[in-house]
């Protein structure tokens, strides 16, 4: 089975720098092809003006820290129920880089609502609930620094994560429930405009560049963590041999 | 290097390296935070009427997460055996352990204070003045809660004893700091009045909290 | 240089640990206290390393510094270790050599005290790699990193191997050779020869 294949870490480090360098272009390539889509092609909205080109990476964004909690849990019933070697892994590299994206989110959100609204940030349903999802990455990391022992941490990590993976649906739709309870005056929707497909493709393939780039970054960031973990244990060998 | 410098650099990079302090306080800071228009609503004229007291209190709160581990991680260790054993006064260790805390853990919350401003819509002016308040009333909580801590050291159950010890104590910091911070927004109160009082108190901090924090080590090792 | 206790008394959660001890201990000379668990060994080393009260009697250190209270001229090893995982061996040992050094001590460098011990391989590597043995010795280090008359030492030899409770048995020797006083709970002989004892009684 190729996920069994992958299992060994000597082998997947191989296929990483194998990988590696493609993905790299790839990535830069339908970067290159979606800005240029977003920002020359795609017409301005007739209300926000240039400013809704922003959308274009804010709504990627959302998906990918979305997308991110699923990999983890993915990677948290990978250590806890099939016992996976490479899971712990998985999951520690994807919570940093889930928390990047669910910031970048929340910038690009508000930067966004300032034109709009004269406001940095206003407590409407979609930001508030992204802000909660960007607290709970920040809740992981947390997690994974404290726990000194790293499998361990690993557990801990993947119970957290899948308690949040059921959480995060209700919470999101709390937090919506809580967003109507007190409608302001104007209609704080930053929705994009109907999707037009001038706006959808663009949209796309701004989605695929940050879906190649999060890839990128995931298995470059295992292979780090794989790295490390060879150091620590060769640092307890050194330990042993100086007894 | 003298014995002080020695304990403030070990403080700091122990701080750094297990990465309890600065991060979990700032995030706490920011849940506090959240948590606040999630009970009130979204109503953003209400959050920044009360926006200076939402940030004293969630600060207020993260200070104190940290302070249980102050003296009780060198207790369990062994540590705080050899310091009493010293030469070093144990009022200026405790003084410089409070010192590392604030740098460590009441600095950064004051350098979140703006990013934490936004959310709540705050005016750059009361933002300035509540970073302000707090850059002067952390200091006092930290010193404040030394004491706190130091009481707190020899027994079992940590957590809320040590937050029932110093919530109380710190109280007159609370006021003084957030009706500064209000003065700049709103006030009929001018700044400087609460302001001043609340340096003094911070002032009082520094003297009170080392000496009363080192007799009750001596006290409660026995 | 003497280490004098007359009718001491110790009382630890209201039980009366010991009462009515007495010893002399010159410089240059070792005692050893045995006595079963519980008869106050370590309460006794505690004691006069300042952690516990002294309930009754006298405890003095007669010829020694009188700017300097006698747990500033003390050196205590306990079962604990002092040591913090997240620094380096060298950083741990560093910390204790500036922070117990005084106008009283003279520091020797941190260095000669890893290689005292054989841990001079390990100075860079985080505390929290090391082996009991190798904890063990890195908290012992701090006794030669930093020169105090009167050494107080809890079962100094648990957790050694035969190699290093030679050399600590060495550096004992050199401690007492310099006028040095050793005071030592233990169970098993700690290499010296010509030792003073104090057997503790039985708890009541």
């Amino acid at each position: 089975m190729p996920l069994l294949d992958l299992a060994n870490p000597s082998r997947f480090l191989s296929l990483v720098d194998r990988v590696l360098p493609w993905l790299v272009v790839a990535t830069v390539a339908v970067f290159a092809i979606g800005l240029y889509q977003a920002l020359l092609v795609a017409p301005d909205d007739y209300q926000q003006g240039a400013t809704v080109k922003i959308m274009f990476i804010h709504v990627p964004n959302a998906w990918l820290a979305m997308f991110c909690w699923v990999v983890m849990s993915i990677a948290a019933l990978g250590t806890l129920v099939w016992r996976h070697p490479l899971a712990d892994v998985a999951a520690k590299a994807a919570a940093p880089l889930g928390a990047a994206f669910t910031f970048l989110c929340l910038l690009t959100g508000s930067l966004w609502g300032r034109p709009m609204w004269g406001a940095y940030w206003v407590w409407d349903g979609r930001l508030t609930s992204v802000l909660v999802l960007f607290i709970m990455y920040l809740a992981v990391l947390a997690l994974w620094r404290t726990v000194e022992d790293p499998s361990r941490a690993a557990c801990a990590a993947a119970i957290l994560t899948l308690v949040g993976a059921i959480n995060l649906p209700i919470i999101k739709f709390s937090v919506y429930w809580w967003a109507t309870l007190h409608q302001p005056a104007s209609v704080m929707r930053l929705g994009a405009p109907t999707i037009h497909s001038s706006i959808l493709v663009p949209l796309l393939i701004m989605g695929l560049a940050f879906m190649l780039l999060f890839l990128t970054l995931h298995l470059a960031a295992m292979r780090n963590e794989i790295l490390r973990r060879r150091v620590r244990t060769l640092r307890l060998m050194q330990a042993q041999a100086g007894a | 290097m003298s014995g002080l410098a020695a304990l403030l650099e070990r403080d700091i990079r122990l701080a750094v390296r297990l990465g309890g302090g600065a991060p979990m306080g700032v995030l706490f800071f920011l849940i506090v935070v959240t948590l606040v228009p999630f009970a009130l609503g979204p109503d953003l004229a209400l959050l920044r009427r009360i926006g200076p007291a939402i940030l004293w209190l969630g600060a207020l709160l993260a200070s104190l997460l940290a302070l249980d581990r102050l003296f009780a991680a060198d207790h369990e260790d062994g540590s705080l055996d050899l310091i009493l054993m010293s030469s070093v006064s144990l009022e200026l260790a405790v003084a410089t352990k409070a010192l590392a805390h604030w740098i460590t853990t009441g600095l950064p919350l004051v350098i979140a204070v703006p990013v934490l401003a936004l959310f709540l819509g705050l005016e750059p002016w009361t933002m300035g003045a509540v970073a302000l308040t707090l850059l002067v009333g952390t200091p006092a909580l930290t010193f404040i809660g030394t004491v706190g801590a130091a009481l707190a050291v020899t027994l079992r159950r940590g957590g809320l004893i040590l937050a029932i010890l110093v919530l109380p104590l710190t109280i007159p910091v609370l006021i003084f700091g957030v009706a500064a911070a209000n003065s700049a927004a709103v006030g009929p109160v001018p700044f400087g009045a609460p302001f001043t009082i609340l340096c003094g108190l911070t002032l009082i901090s520094f003297v009170i909290g080392p000496f009363a924090a080192a007799a009750a080590l001596r006290h409660g090792l026995e | 240089m003497r280490l004098l206790a007359s009718d001491l008394g110790c009382v630890r959660s209201g039980r009366e640990v010991f009462a009515g001890l007495g010893f002399s201990i010159a410089g240059g000379e070792a005692m050893v206290v045995l006595g079963r668990n519980g008869a106050g060994k370590s309460s006794l080393l505690r004691m006069i390393a300042g952690l516990v009260r002294v309930a009754a009697g006298r405890l003095a250190l007669e010829g020694g510094d009188p700017e300097f209270t006698l747990p500033e001229q003390a050196h205590y090893v306990g079962h604990q270790d002092a040591i913090k995982p997240a620094l380096t061996v060298q950083e741990n040992l560093e910390f204790w050599a500036s922070y117990l050094a005084g106008p009283a001590t003279a520091k020797a460098a941190p260095e000669a005290a890893l290689e005292a011990f054989a841990l001079a391989d390990l100075a860079a590597l985080p505390a929290a790699y090391l082996s009991a043995g190798q904890r063990r010795r890195l908290s012992l280090a701090r006794i030669v990193a930093v020169k105090r008359p009167v050494w107080l030492l809890d079962e100094p030899t648990s957790a050694l191997d035969a190699l290093a409770q030679e050399r600590l048995a060495a550096l004992m020797r050199a401690h007492l050779d310099g006028g040095g006083i050793i005071l030592a709970a233990t169970h098993t002989p700690i290499g010296l020869a010509g030792t003073k004892e104090l057997r503790l009684g039985e708890p009541a």
